[in-house]
């Protein structure tokens, strides 16, 4: 079987088999055996036989597409794109469910599943607790106890299997609308997740939080696809691309240019085309005619603006997805849900979707779009980098350090390093959902979220400890300079190279690599500000200290599985080019290599290549930076936190502003509560007022009215129809009663009026029949 | 002219019918025994039998060509069992009563008036 027909069946199989175990769930929930664990183990199953595929799949189209060397493959590699099934064709609009595979597809794959494996296998310890019926101390009912409820553990697994579904189609998917699909798919799964306490007000709160800030995103998303689907006409990747950046002829670096397509150009100059049509006899000659004017018109930049707006449309969906500024509020209250949840969903996969997403439509975007999802990707990325130096919470210490890492890949994939975004991704995947899961670990053992009430919990936790502590040097980027490093080392220094290879083209734009490089210090200093605090210096809290104790070790194993890919995730095999950043490269989008310039509304912004930035002179000082950054930010927290030669309380009274500044979020929530929230409730309360004073009024009103008529209509009734009726039978009543006394009863009389009535008929015959009536 | 002598013709029938039918009539007025009663209402029914007999009979009818066959006797005989069977009936009322009430008088029978 050749790949084009092996490959769809591997990850279609992979796909649908998380589907399969949550239909199981679904129907056969609690009675799936083992007191209840047979849920978990059924979704265990579907995503272990998912994770074997994709790994299987990976491994077949590394073997039929070997690495090339450090530069990508001489030959472009074609992505397999192709249609499962077609669902249904409403004129040009064709809807199917398609698959688009390339590098990029095979390695999320298994990136996803495998994290996905880990997350399950953990879950069953993490979750046992739901096996049993749960009292749920934080809820108080309004009789003053606090919650009972049935345990919920096979839903956490059905929700847990659903979302994996939808993952896994998202990154399969091979149109624009599918992608939707799944996109709003993966949301309802993150929605379901987070209110799955929903009896707790914080934890229904943050679900409608994250799904209606989301919508917003949507609504850029789903306009940016009708700009996009009214210009090209298509939803299919394949085909958008291939409109987008044709072939072309001249010179290689030419070679799939960012096109405006017809399409685009033709919206643009639709007046024009009317009156070409109005001056010409017949269509045909319109459309030689309008033929041979597209490229002027495309010179002249008409349609370039569509194709902005469908970028950066595209880009608004990422940014609620991905938890962008001005959308990131969503993912801290986010925290609510279940510690894997926030590690699966709220880590690793479904928020690094808006990151996958903007690296599959990569073709598509234009400088000007780049540009603004480099500085949102910065904005975003400093903004929650310095709320994260302040939190308490450790999973919102967590929280925040992935939106500042979504920030991150962002930044790198708007300043052109499209692998060293989505190499971050990868990276990114396996040591925050490490650091999550250890988290959650730590808050099983202690019961508590805040960080202040932990402290010393390394003896009693070794394994956790040990693990997180790799996470926080992978995602500090810690390693030994020029030699050899933990993934973190290998992504985040990419994303600076880029960006300082971009800042030397771009001066204007400088700060852009500062900001990154001030916020790869603050990442350092943050992470071990919440690995000191928590296992480090002496015990806190003596009642949670006595209390602690290590995981068992289904949580564990996955643990320690997420840290040996932490580690190596960055590393290629020794002696070959294989590894995740060749993969990648040899995933690039065709014209995407060789950098861009002049955009149209831009025209002094540059696109260094990426290749640039593997030059000795951006490459060594980048690494030097990255490094002495991350080492200070370490010191700085080592300083504070564990050496304790500076007091943390003297330091937050000092700068009490900023202190106060971060400690609040730099005001965001409120600022949208007063901005957006305060607004619609008050929107919906004067709608609310109207509806009570004017709508509830007028039914009254119509209802008193109905009521006066039919009291007229029964006293009609009564008087009139009964009266008429009750006459009729009073008539007949006093009819009978008189006629009553004919009848005696007695045969006799009967008998004698039988007779007189007939000698009085044949009297009366006698005297009034007429002779000529009778005939004669 | 006298009676006597005179023929017996279809008349003379209609009188002896007519004149039982009329003593049926009177008994079934007024006797009071349910036992007189059905004795009068076969009376009546002869009565009325009896002219069904006279107007079928081709005897009776000189120098009339028309004729009604056999349908008198037919009506007769119909009559007849009709009376057997009426009879029959009746009896078994007048007994049931007799054995619930120890009576026969029909005007006791007035128990549906109350």
């Amino acid at each position: 079987m050749d790949l084009e027909q092996l490959l769809p069946l591997l990850l279609g199989l992979a796909w649908l088999l998380p589907l399969a175990s949550f239909a199981a769930i679904v129907f056969f929930g609690p009675r799936m055996g083992h007191g209840g664990r047979g849920a978990g183990y059924a979704a265990i199953g579907a995503i272990g036989a998912s994770a074997v595929l994709s790994i299987v799949a990976l491994a077949a189209w590394l073997i039929a597409h070997p690495l090339g060397g450090e530069h990508g493959p001489a030959h472009p590699v074609e992505a397999i794109a192709g249609d499962w099934y077609p669902l249904a064709v409403f004129g040009q609009l064709k809807i199917t469910i398609g698959y688009y595979i390339d590098g990029l597809t095979v390695a999320m794959f298994a990136m996803v599943s495998v994290v996905a494996l880990c997350i399950h296998v953990y879950s069953l310890g993490y979750m046992h607790e739901e096996l049993h019926e749960v009292t749920d101390p934080l809820v108080t009912l309004s009789n003053g106890q606090t919650l009972k409820r049935r345990g919920r553990f096979h839903r956490f697994f059905q929700y847990l299997s659903l979302f994996c579904f939808s993952m896994l189609g998202l990154v399969v998917a091979g149109n624009a609308a599918m992608v939707f699909v799944f996109w709003e798919l993966v949301g309802i799964c993150s929605y379901l997740l987070i209110g799955f306490y929903i009896e707790r007000k914080s934890a229904s709160n943050a679900a409608n939080k994250a799904f209606i800030v989301n919508r917003v995103g949507d609504f850029g998303m789903i306009i940016g696809l009708m700009a996009l689907f009214s210009g090209l006409g298509t939803f299919s990747f394949d085909e958008v691309f291939q409109q987008v950046r044709p072939a072309g002829h001249g010179p290689a670096a030419h070679a799939h240019a960012l096109t405006v397509p017809d399409g685009m150009v033709r919206a643009a100059a639709r007046e024009r085309i009317a009156e070409i049509y109005r001056a010409s006899p017949d269509a045909r000659q319109a459309e030689t005619a309008i033929g041979e004017r597209l490229p002027a018109w495309r010179g002249e930049g008409l349609g370039y603006g569509l194709l902005v707006v469908a970028g950066l449309g595209i880009f608004c969906g990422c940014v609620g997805k991905s938890a962008q500024f001005p959308l990131h509020v969503w993912l801290p209250d986010a925290m609510e849900g279940p510690t894997p949840v926030s590690a699966l969903i709220h880590a690793a996969t479904m928020v690094a979707a808006g990151v996958y997403l903007v690296g599959r439509f990569y073709p598509v975007f234009t400088l000007e779009v780049l540009l603004v999802i480099a500085i949102v990707g910065c904005l975003t990325l400093l903004i929650a980098a310095t709320i994260a130096l302040t939190a308490t919470d450790i999973k919102r210490v967590l929280a925040y350090s992935t939106v500042s890492q979504l920030g991150y890949m962002m930044l790198a994939l708007g300043v052109g390093g499209w692998v060293a975004g989505l190499f971050h991704l990868f990276t990114h995947a396996f040591f925050k959902a490490l650091l999550f899961l250890g988290s959650g670990s730590v808050i099983h053992a202690t019961g508590t979220n805040e960080m202040p009430r932990m402290g010393g919990l390394l003896r009693k936790m070794p394994w956790t400890a040990g693990t997180m502590l790799v996470g926080c040097l992978a995602i500090s980027g810690a390693g030994i300079p020029f030699v050899i490093g933990l993934s973190g080392y290998y992504s985040k220094d990419g994303i600076l190279a880029q960006l300082y290879s971009f800042a030397g083209q771009n001066p204007p734009y400088a700060w852009l690599f500062y900001a990154a490089a001030g916020g790869a210090a603050l990442t350092a200093f943050y992470m071990f500000r919440l690995w000191f605090m928590t296992f480090l210096g002496p015990p806190r809290d003596d009642h949670v200290h006595a209390h602690a104790h290590e995981s068992p070790r289904v949580m564990v194993v996955p643990l320690v599985v997420l840290a040996v890919f932490a580690v190596i995730a960055g590393w290629n095999v020794p002696w070959t080019a294989l590894g995740l950043q060749p993969l990648l490269e040899q995933a690039r989008p065709l014209g995407t290599a060789e950098g861009a310039s002049h955009g149209r509304f831009l025209p002094t912004l540059t696109m260094p290549a990426e290749h640039l930035a593997h030059a000795p002179e951006i490459h060594v000082p980048v690494t030097l930076i990255a490094f002495s950054v991350a080492l200070a930010g370490f010191l700085l927290a080592g300083a504070i936190y564990w050496w304790r030669m500076l007091d943390a309380d003297a330091i937050c009274r000092t700068f009490w502003p900023v202190h106060d500044f971060l400690r609040n979020k730099w005001w965001f929530d409120e600022l949208y509560q007063f901005l957006f929230v305060r607004p619609v409730l008050g929107c919906a309360a004067l709608a609310a007022a109207i509806d009570r004073a004017v709508i509830d009024g007028l039914a009254h009103a119509l209802a008193g009215a109905v009521r006066l008529l039919s009291r007229f209509d029964d006293w009609i009734d009564r008087l009139l129809v009964d009266g008429a009726v009750n006459a009729t039978a009073n008539v007949a009543y006093e009819a009978g009663l008189r006629l009553r006394e004919v009848q005696t009863g007695r045969v006799r009389h009967y008998v004698m009026w039988v007779a007189a009535g007939t000698v009085g008929l044949f009297v009366l015959v006698m005297f009034l029949w007429s002779y000529t009536l009778a005939g004669p | 002219m006298n009676p006597l002598a005179e023929p017996v013709t279809l008349t003379h029938y209609l009188v002896v019918g007519a004149i039982l039918f009329v003593c049926g009539v009177v008994c079934m007025t007024a006797k009071r025994n349910a036992i007189g009663v059905l004795m009068g209402i076969e009376l009546v029914l002869n009565g009325a039998n009896l002219n069904f007999v006279a107007f079928g009979s081709e005897y009776l009818r000189s120098g009339s060509t028309e004729s009604i066959g056999l349908d008198g006797q037919l009506m007769a005989l119909f009559v007849i069992v009709l009376a057997a069977a009426e009879a029959a009936m009746a009896l078994a009322i007048a007994l049931c009563f007799y054995n619930a009430h120890a009576t026969v008088d029909v005007d006791q029978a007035n128990e549906l008036k109350r």
